[in-house]
C-alpha cells in the first residue's frame, strides 16, 4: 500500500511564487530605460541610416532640434521647419534658444553642450546649413546628426 | 490549526506588476542618442588672413542639388569604392606626388548644395567618417566597431588609451563647406 501512496504525492504545479520577481525585474528594466517624451514632434522624422555611429557620453548635455516637413501641411505649409521643444522656431531665433538651453546646464559644462540635429531624410541641406551657421555664432559647436544604425554592415 | 497567521494576499501582486509593466512598455521610447558627431568650426573672423592649402592635400567631394556626386572633379555613380579612395588619399604620405603629403596635412573637403537632401549628405559623411575610423582602428589594433565603442566613453583609461593611440598623427580633417546656392 505504501508504495502507491508515494507515487501519488508527486507535485505537479509549476511554482509561481517567483513570478512577481520576474515581472518586477522586467518592470525595472523598462523604468530605467524609459524616457517619457516631453514634446510632441510636429515634423516628419524619417531618420537616415548610417554605419559609423557614435554614442554620446552624457545625455544631460544633449539638446534636440527637430527639422523636417511639418506633419500638418495644410496648416504650416510644406517647407521644412525647425522645432525646439514644443514650438517651431525660426533660424534667427536659434541663438536665443541656445543661450536659454545653456543656462539650464551647470556653468562648467556649458561649452560641452551638444546639439542633436534630428533631421528628416528629405529635408534639404540649405536649412540645415543655416542652422549650423547660427549654432557657430551661438558657440554651440558640438553637433550630432542623429542617424539610425544600418541593419546589415558592410 | 488553532491560530491563523496574519497574511497579506499576494496572489494579485503579479497582476499589479504586469499592469505597471504594460504601462511602461507602451509609453517607452528608448532614446536614440546615436549619430554622426562633428565639431563645427569657430565663426568666421573677417580679419583672419586666408589660409591657402596645396591642391594636392585636398580631397574634394561635391554633391549637387540633384544628389549627384563629384569626387576630385570626376562624377561618381557607385559609392562603394569611395571609402578606399579616401583612405588611400589620407595614407599617401607623399608616395604619389599628386596626393597628400601626410595624414596631418590631408583634408577632406565636403561641399554640398542647398538643395542636397539630408539623406545623401549623411550617406557621404558616413563614408568619409568610416574611412577615418577604419584608419584609426587599424592604428590602434582593434576593429572599427570596438574603436568607436572606446571613443564613445573616454572616461575609462583603457578606452582613452585606445582612442589616443588610433588618432595619433591623423586628425579627422573633414571640412564641410558652406553649401552653394543653386537649389533649395
Amino acid at each position: 500500500m505504501s508504495k502507491f501512496k508515494k507515487k501519488a504525492t508527486v507535485k505537479q504545479d509549476i511554482p509561481t511564487s517567483s513570478m512577481p520577481d520576474v515581472v518586477f525585474m522586467l518592470l525595472f528594466f523598462f523604468m530605467v530605460t524609459t524616457e517619457l517624451r516631453k514634446t510632441n514632434i510636429d515634423v516628419m522624422q524619417r531618420i537616415p541610416e548610417g554605419s559609423q555611429l557614435r554614442k554620446l557620453q552624457r545625455k544631460s548635455l544633449v539638446t534636440d532640434l527637430y527639422i523636417g516637413e511639418p506633419k500638418k501641411t495644410e496648416q504650416f505649409g510644406k517647407e521644412p521647419k525647425i522645432q525646439a521643444e514644443d514650438t517651431f522656431i525660426e533660424v534667427s531665433g536659434i541663438i536665443l534658444w541656445v543661450t536659454r538651453q545653456k543656462d539650464l546646464l551647470p556653468e562648467n559644462e556649458r561649452d560641452q553642450m551638444t546639439v542633436a540635429l534630428k533631421v528628416d531624410s528629405d529635408a534639404k541641406r540649405g536649412i540645415i546649413a543655416d542652422v549650423e551657421t547660427e549654432l557657430r555664432k551661438a558657440n554651440a559647436r558640438k553637433v550630432l546628426y542623429t542617424v539610425k544604425q544600418k541593419k546589415i554592415e558592410e | 490549526m488553532a491560530r491563523s497567521t496574519p497574511e497579506i494576499p499576494n496572489a494579485s501582486m503579479a497582476d499589479i506588476a504586469f499592469l505597471l509593466l504594460t504601462f511602461f512598455l507602451v509609453t517607452t521610447t528608448i532614446a536614440n542618442d546615436k549619430g554622426l558627431s562633428i565639431q563645427l568650426p569657430a565663426p568666421l573672423d573677417p580679419n583672419q588672413p586666408k589660409v591657402e592649402f596645396q591642391q594636392k592635400n585636398l580631397f574634394t567631394i561635391q554633391v549637387n542639388s540633384s544628389d549627384a556626386l563629384l569626387v576630385e572633379g570626376e562624377p561618381m555613380e557607385d559609392v562603394s569604392g569611395l571609402k578606399e579612395q579616401i583612405k588611400k588619399f589620407i595614407l599617401n604620405n607623399g608616395s604619389d606626388p599628386l596626393s597628400s603629403d601626410n595624414p596631418e596635412k590631408a583634408i577632406v573637403t565636403y561641399k554640398t548644395d542647398r538643395g542636397t537632401s539630408h539623406k545623401r549628405f549623411v550617406q557621404i559623411l558616413d563614408i568619409i567618417q568610416n574611412a577615418y575610423y577604419d584608419i584609426w582602428a587599424d592604428q590602434a589594433g582593434v576593429t572599427n566597431a570596438a574603436y568607436r565603442e572606446a571613443a564613445s566613453d573616454t572616461s575609462d583609461p583603457t578606452n582613452k588609451e585606445i582612442y589616443d593611440k588610433g588618432r595619433k598623427g591623423i586628425p579627422m580633417a573633414i571640412s564641410i563647406a558652406e553649401p552653394t546656392k543653386v537649389g533649395g
